[in-house]
């Protein structure tokens, strides 16, 4: 009876401390959470942000999209970032809990698509890619390039690129499409890793976000959106005026009308300032856009 | 009153570390007990058959067949058993027979710091420094492949089976030596005939407890092996293991959603993998008469 008793006191002893040390208290701070890709974009604008406000502590963590959404709905941050749009399942599991979720488009993102500087091919469209991607061409040669067999790049499911570049590629923004990745296509960590990749292997191909584009060690292809219509660069004018085919908006979801000082800090993001940054993170500003 | 209080501390002390060797089991438990919880639901989606055995993993699409990671698991594991049991096995025989005393003294935990380099180097190294190499010296179309992973787990794998056989060896009586070297018979005979077969337990779970490193290993073969979800039909080529497909999807999927569950069956099916591979090394260990 005794070393029940005190085995309960031990444990109540462990969790009073431990709570204890978790507890917190004084300044104002707002959690961000969610995409990869927007992780260092995020810390940019939190480091601007708090230079001008001392008292605001700004927490920025990763871990994708769909983690950040989570974490929303779960009521564990303040702001998620997002590279895809929140999904229909996503909005009717915040609406259960009562939230009335805000969207903010904050930035846009070209995808850049880029082989090694050594392979001949300088363009493609959309069709030829997604026959690229889905496996039904294997060799450099069908794209008018040297008899190579292609090394297909992409990033893993984790990332909102990949699900953005399979709705708008590889199924060529047909949302009833069936393409699907062709199995070997190698699924990599990071936009990083792929631009080592690329740089490396004269027979690959990958697509990354277009901060990650070396003019040294990659090509960036001009994409056309189809067989009549012109090719374009990644440029970030193009991305801006809309003719670059594979751009896509970044996201901010609040899980309701943002107040307060995360009102402020969105509209710190949203401002010339904010949009300044952007452009130096290597994404393309909003303000300018169409 | 003196002994009494001798007496609630040895009370007190003992319940604290009662508690300690409880919580290792009720962890276990609970992680076992979340892993169903949020991996059998992935059943109202797809039959267990399908499952296990359907070749196309294309969770976003809702085909979840993870026989290709299965299969990459298992061909990551084996190739890096075949590198790691020869190699482990050699440097141990080589610590615990052959080296001077000096060189035991810096060997050995020399090749025990091998395991404290975090998986995350390992990967990094394999991926900059190795898959470069392999692509040119096999003419492989990229060096990113279930080889590669192999060869990085194989060292991550080293440290657990060396100092486990390394011990093993160490143990054997020296009379078995002895008696081996008055028959006539060389050192070198000695060592394959009888040291290494006296110790052959302690090394079976040596290897059996670098390979529930292995196969349990995420970030090294998610920077190394390509990912891609293939059947493998050979070494030399990407494949896609069980707990890169975790590590890597998790991030993004929409919680309590098929693709959600599915990866929680996934950490389901490791699970009981890895325990059945301790429980074989457990019961290795015990026929050694319990040392370590």
């Amino acid at each position: 009876m005794k070393r029940i008793l005190l085995a309960v006191v031990a444990t109540a002893a462990i969790v009073l401390v431990v709570h204890g040390c978790a507890r917190r208290t004084g300044e104002e701070s707002v959690q961000i959470k969610g995409s990869d890709t927007m992780v260092n974009l995020g810390q940019a604008w939190a480091e601007a942000y708090t230079k001008e406000h001392p008292d605001v502590n700004i927490g920025v963590t990763g871990g994708g999209s769909g983690t950040g959404i989570a974490a929303l709905i779960n009521n564990d941050t303040d702001i998620a970032q997002a590279s895809r749009k929140i999904k229909g399942e996503e909005l009717k599991q915040a609406e259960a809990k009562g939230m009335d979720v805000r969207e903010f488009t904050v930035a846009r993102d070209g995808l850049s698509v880029i082989v090694n500087p050594a392979n001949p091919v300088g363009k493609l469209t959309i069709n030829q890619l997604s026959d690229i991607y889905t496996g039904k061409t294997t060799n450099w040669k069908q794209v008018g390039g040297e008899d190579e067999k292609i090394v297909v790049l992409s990033r893993d499911k984790s990332s909102g690129s990949h699900v953005f570049f399979l709705e708008h590629v590889l199924r060529e923004g047909d949302a009833n499409g069936t393409e699907e990745y062709g199995k070997p296509v190698l699924m990599l960590l990071s936009s990083q890793t792929i631009a080592h990749e690329v740089a490396e292997n004269p027979g690959a191909i990958g697509y990354v976000g277009m901060g990650y584009v070396d003019e040294a060690r990659h090509k960036a292809l001009a994409v056309a959106a189809n067989q009549t219509s012109p090719y374009v660069e990644p440029t970030p004018a193009n991305v801006v005026n809309g003719t670059y085919p594979i751009a896509r908006p970044l996201y901010f979801y609040t899980p309701s009308k943002p107040e307060g000082t995360v009102k402020d800090f969105v509209d710190f993001v949203l401002s010339d300032d904010g949009q300044r940054i952007v452009a130096q993170m290597y994404f393309v500003p909003i303000s300018s856009g169409p | 009153m003196a002994g009494k209080r001798r007496r609630i501390t040895e009370v007190a002390v003992e319940s604290v570390i009662r508690l300690s060797g409880l919580a290792a089991v009720i962890f276990v438990i609970l992680i076992f007990l979340l892993l169903l919880r949020d991996g059998l639901p992935v059943f109202r989606y797809t039959g267990v058959t399908e499952f296990l055995f359907g070749r196309d993993w294309f969770p976003l699409s809702g085909k979840f067949g993870i026989l290709p990671l299965i299969l990459g698991s298992l061909l990551v594991t084996a190739g890096a058993v075949v590198i790691a049991v020869p190699l482990g096995t050699a440097v141990s025989v080589y610590i615990a027979e052959v080296a001077s005393a000096p060189v035991k003294e810096v060997l050995k935990p020399a090749v025990e710091t091998l395991a404290a380099i975090p998986s995350v180097v390992i990967g990094f190294i394999g991926f900059v420094v190795l898959a470069p190499y392999v692509k040119q010296i096999f003419d492989l179309p990229t060096g990113l492949t279930a080889f590669t992973g192999s060869l990085m787990l194989a060292f991550m794998a080293l440290p657990t089976i060396v100092s486990i056989a390394e011990d093993a060896i160490t143990a054997v009586p020296l009379g078995y030596r002895a008696a081996s070297l008055a028959l006539g018979a060389t050192r070198w005979q000695t060592i394959r005939r009888v040291v290494v077969p006296a110790a052959r337990s302690g090394i079976f779970a040596g290897v059996m407890l670098g390979l529930g490193r292995v196969i349990g290993e995420t970030m090294t073969v998610l920077m190394v092996t390509g990912n891609a979800a293939v059947i493998p039909h050979a070494i030399f080529q990407p494949v896609r293991t069980m707990t890169a497909t975790i590590a890597a999807e998790m991030g993004e999927t929409v919680h309590d959603s098929a693709h959600y569950f599915s990866l929680f069956a996934i950490g389901l099916v490791l699970f009981v993998m890895t325990f059945f591979i301790n429980v074989a090394a457990g019961i290795a260990l015990r026929r050694t008469g319990g040392r370590r």
